[in-house]
């Protein structure tokens, strides 16, 4: 009996330490900054306002930030999906020539990377530097996702290959009419782990997205959150009566960053979920 | 079933080639290959081909001039790397914060694993599991702005708290000796949840029939834990450990980056942000590689040596 307080007790400790960062960053952006400041706003907001609000959707560049990490999200994901699936779609099947030789070749890139000047060099090269499809297709593959596809789809019973061939399907028929609908658990996590990863993605946005008017949001919010230059411009001196100071327009941002996150989060939990268990990490 | 019938003709009339190398071209599967080329050609180009440019760590590298203009110097980069403070350092900072991080998130994702299947509630497993698998999805960059922010000196909640229990502001930030906690903590934040799934769901793996032999037994929940749960989920746990081994040189440099400053250089500064100095920023292509390359070979050793390990304990690896 006291074992089960005792868990439950430290789940709810765990919880609020947890949650706490989150939640105080959303009391905070909707409360006057001067309360804020006095560290008077800790479990609630105080003065609500939307004052920090109005200020954030005012940076500089914030629209087209979005609008540049939409594009990249999305065409990223897909390019990353066409990639990962036909490679761990390829390696699963017996009938691959050289199939082990293709498999270490591929298991190969994660253990050992070229490492962040080459690749930069390389890109270089191919002249990528400074373009959307650089940024795309130069981290098109995430090795690990094609594990976790590949597992998955050796896992498919032989008999719905037997049943296809049998029919006189070829291969990419099979490919796209039978394993790829059978696999949608497994493709909706790794869509995802892609997703998230080019949505938030910064460091390498920065380095080959030189032109500002190319940056994803996430390298705008570096400039506002971490270096913090241009947050001044948004802001006024703090007295009781302003309605936003740096500090709360700060929050302000985190929150509406955060926001498509949040939104598909229940989406992302549901399939996790059983994603992991199929694809999953076996002994 | 047409192309065959003109194959046999053409066949007949000698026209085309012998039938055994007919039959193994036809028998490879060439859609299968066209699915493989994609995925390949992208490994060759962005993967391979850039360990070519491994090659700069052996030169002076000039960027303008290419390999041709460039001088090729051997061992000295790795010799000036050594010899120097910076790298040397960096390298300290590496192994320290990457063993830190592995000692206190690595077990604390197991345990969170095992604290939400032994709470025996409907409701707080749910919320325990969402709310520590939130932050995950945060970025990099909010994670660590959130960081700074609370961390202000002067509107930072956590100084301002302080500020309440009557102790005066710490400049966190700026202080060397603070940088391997914060670092520590906010990948904990980050990183609890999302692991523990993994290992929530070998948990729900586990034969029940095996604790209810123990309850016949008479066992405490303690021991069920330490004899049956955390045996049968070993092998997650040394797969995870291998991975997580071989991430543990590249030790988010990319959140040290938004984080350090010049003046907490002395804890914070790792191989890749010193290697992102040395060579994105002050261009000297040759050195910078010369770090990355040591900093990918250690990487490597260290994987196939757990690997190896886990092998012969446990019979699990990766490959």
């Amino acid at each position: 009996m006291i074992y089960t307080i005792i868990t439950r007790l430290l789940g709810i400790i765990i919880v609020f330490l947890f949650f706490f960062p989150l939640w105080y960053i959303v009391i905070a952006s909707f409360s006057r900054p001067y309360y804020v400041i006095n560290g008077d706003v800790i479990l609630w907001f105080k003065e609500f306002t939307l004052g920090a609000y109005q200020q954030a959707f005012q940076a500089k560049g914030i629209w087209r930030g979005y609008g540049n990490s939409v594009f990249i999200t999305v065409f990223g994901t897909v390019t990353n999906m066409i990639f990962t699936t036909t490679l761990a779609f390829a390696l699963s099947r017996k009938e691959l020539p050289f199939r082990k030789f293709f498999n270490f070749f591929t298991v190969f890139t994660m253990l050992f990377t070229a490492g962040m000047i080459p690749l930069y060099r390389t890109l270089m090269n191919y002249n990528l530097i400074d373009t959307y499809w650089g940024n795309i297709i130069a981290f098109g593959i995430n090795t690990f996702n094609v594990i976790i596809l590949r597992s998955f789809f050796e896992q498919i019973p032989n008999d719905y290959f037997e049943a296809a061939r049998i029919d006189g399907a070829g291969t990419f028929r099979t490919f796209f009419k039978i394993v790829l609908p059978l696999s949608k658990a497994s493709l909706a996590t790794v869509t995802l782990f892609y997703a998230v990863s080019r949505w938030n993605g910064y460091f390498w946005s920065s380095i080959i997205l030189k032109s500002e008017s190319k940056q994803p949001l996430q390298v705008l919010l570096k400039k506002l959150l971490v270096e913090q230059t241009d947050l001044m411009d948004l802001a006024q001196p703090v007295t009781s009566a302003s309605l936003y100071a740096p500090t709360t327009i700060a929050y302000a941002i985190i929150v509406i960053s955060i926001l498509p996150m949040i939104l598909i989060f229940p989406y992302i939990q549901k399939y996790f979920k059983t994603g992991v268990n199929l694809g999953g990490v076996k002994g | 079933m047409h192309f065959c019938e003109v194959q046999k003709r053409l066949k007949k009339r000698g026209v085309l080639l012998s039938n055994s190398v007919i039959d193994r071209i036809k028998k490879t599967d060439w859609q299968l290959i066209i699915l493989l080329l994609p995925g390949l050609i992208w490994l060759v180009m962005f993967a391979y081909i850039p360990m070519a440019g491994l090659k700069m760590a052996f030169y002076n590298y000039n960027a303008f001039a290419g390999f041709d203009g460039s001088v090729f110097v051997g061992l000295k980069n790795f010799q000036q790397l050594f010899q120097g403070q910076d790298f040397l350092r960096a390298f300290k900072n590496t192994l320290q914060i990457g063993v830190l991080q592995l000692i206190i998130c690595f077990p604390f994702s197991i345990f969170l694993a095992i604290l939400v299947t032994e709470m025996r509630s409907k409701f707080l497993p749910k919320i325990t599991q969402t709310v520590t698998f939130l932050p995950y999805f945060v970025s990099t960059v909010v994670a660590c702005g959130i960081v700074i922010s609370f961390l202000s000196p002067s509107t930072g909640i956590i100084n301002l708290l302080l500020n309440k229990l009557g102790h005066e502001s710490i400049y966190f930030m700026v202080d060397p000796k603070y940088f391997k906690g914060i670092y520590v903590t906010m990948m904990l934040w980050k990183t609890a949840g999302f692991n523990a799934v993994v290992y929530i769901a070998a948990l729900m793996g586990i034969d029940p029939s095996l604790y209810e032999a123990a309850d016949v037994e008479g066992a405490t929940r303690m021991q069920k834990i330490r004899k049956i749960t955390l045996p049968c989920i070993a092998p997650t746990i040394s797969v995870m450990l291998i991975l997580e081994l071989g991430r543990i040189m590249k030790v988010g440099y990319e959140s040290i980056l938004l984080l350090y400053q010049p003046s907490t250089y002395s804890t914070a500064d790792v191989i890749g942000t010193y290697t992102y100095r040395l060579g994105i920023v002050q261009n000297n292509f040759g050195l910078s590689t010369a770090a990355g390359l040591f900093e990918s070979v250690i990487a490597l050793i260290m994987v196939i040596a757990a690997n190896r390990i886990s092998k012969k304990l446990s019979e699990s690896s990766i490959w």
